[in-house]
């Protein structure tokens, strides 16, 4: 992993389930805005799939448990695409919230991913 | 459409089940790396693990299936819950030698935020207002649901 990829992705992580959960909860219904706020979660996650990949070959290894990191960012990936389904088949306020909470969800997974790459020793 | 949706998976019932649905993902993932990885260092442990994380699956589906046989597996996977995090949360205090390994109910989940703590609570206060048949309002949630909005 790259540490300044892992704080712009939590970051845009933390803010995108900010924006998610205050508009589902001041009863917006899912609109282009949040869904775009999760897929953008969601691109940023297949960035760092991309990136997990080329970094060892480059020499940037693990330290912690390589099975755990997969298990960590599989998990990751399949979150905002599970959330942003279930939006556009119930739209009320509610799969904002949910949208919120995934994007949480993935923030809290990506630092714990950051923390078996780089402090974790196997 | 409407009609798929069970009567627990309304309103903020949904969020409830979200949550539920990513520590059922989180548990199992974490459970089977601690099996596949290190299984002989604390047996106990990592097979609660897995027991956690069947019971979040299990709790996951039954919160969104539909009638009475899904909401009496929802509330024993629920109670099983509650009962699970208070137990191996005072064990992973008192007997830390045998809890040492980290699980998603040891310290009453404060690996993750104490979620699951709270978790069953809730689960249990929306399966009380969720009743099937007790009262008018899972009927007329499903009547709301079938409106054209």
């Amino acid at each position: 992993m790259v540490e300044w990829f892992t704080v712009l992705q939590v970051a845009v992580a933390v803010a995108a389930g900010l924006l998610c959960l205050v508009l589902g909860l001041v009863g917006r219904l899912p609109s282009d805005l949040t869904l775009g706020a999760t897929a953008v979660v969601f691109v940023f996650l297949l960035g760092q799939v991309v990136v997990a990949l080329i970094a060892p070959a480059v020499g940037n290894v693990a330290s912690g448990s390589l099975l755990e990191f997969w298990m960590y960012l599989v998990s990751a990936v399949l979150l905002p695409p599970l959330a942003v389904f279930w939006a556009l088949v119930e739209r009320n306020r509610w799969s904002n919230v949910i949208l919120g909470v995934v994007c949480f969800a993935v923030a809290v997974m990506v630092w714990r991913m950051n923390e078996i790459w780089f402090v974790q020793v196997a | 459409m409407p009609s798929q949706s069970s009567s627990r998976a309304v309103g903020v019932g949904r969020v409830l089940i979200a949550v539920y649905a990513v520590l059922a993902i989180a548990a199992t993932a974490r459970s089977v790396v601690q099996i596949v990885e290190r299984f002989e260092e604390a047996p106990l442990a990592y097979l609660l693990s897995a027991v956690s994380a069947i019971v979040y699956l299990a709790a996951t589906a039954a919160l969104l299936g539909r009638g009475r046989v899904w909401y009496v597996v929802a509330l024993l996977a629920i109670v099983f819950e509650l009962v699970g995090v208070l137990t191996v949360g005072v064990l992973s205090l008192t007997m830390p030698e045998l809890f040492a390994h980290p699980s998603v109910w040891s310290g009453f989940g404060y690996g993750y935020a104490f979620i699951p703590l709270v978790l069953p609570i809730l689960g249990l206060v929306w399966l009380a207002v969720r009743r099937p048949g007790a009262d008018a309002r899972g009927t007329s949630a499903e009547h709301v649901m079938v409106a054209p909005r």
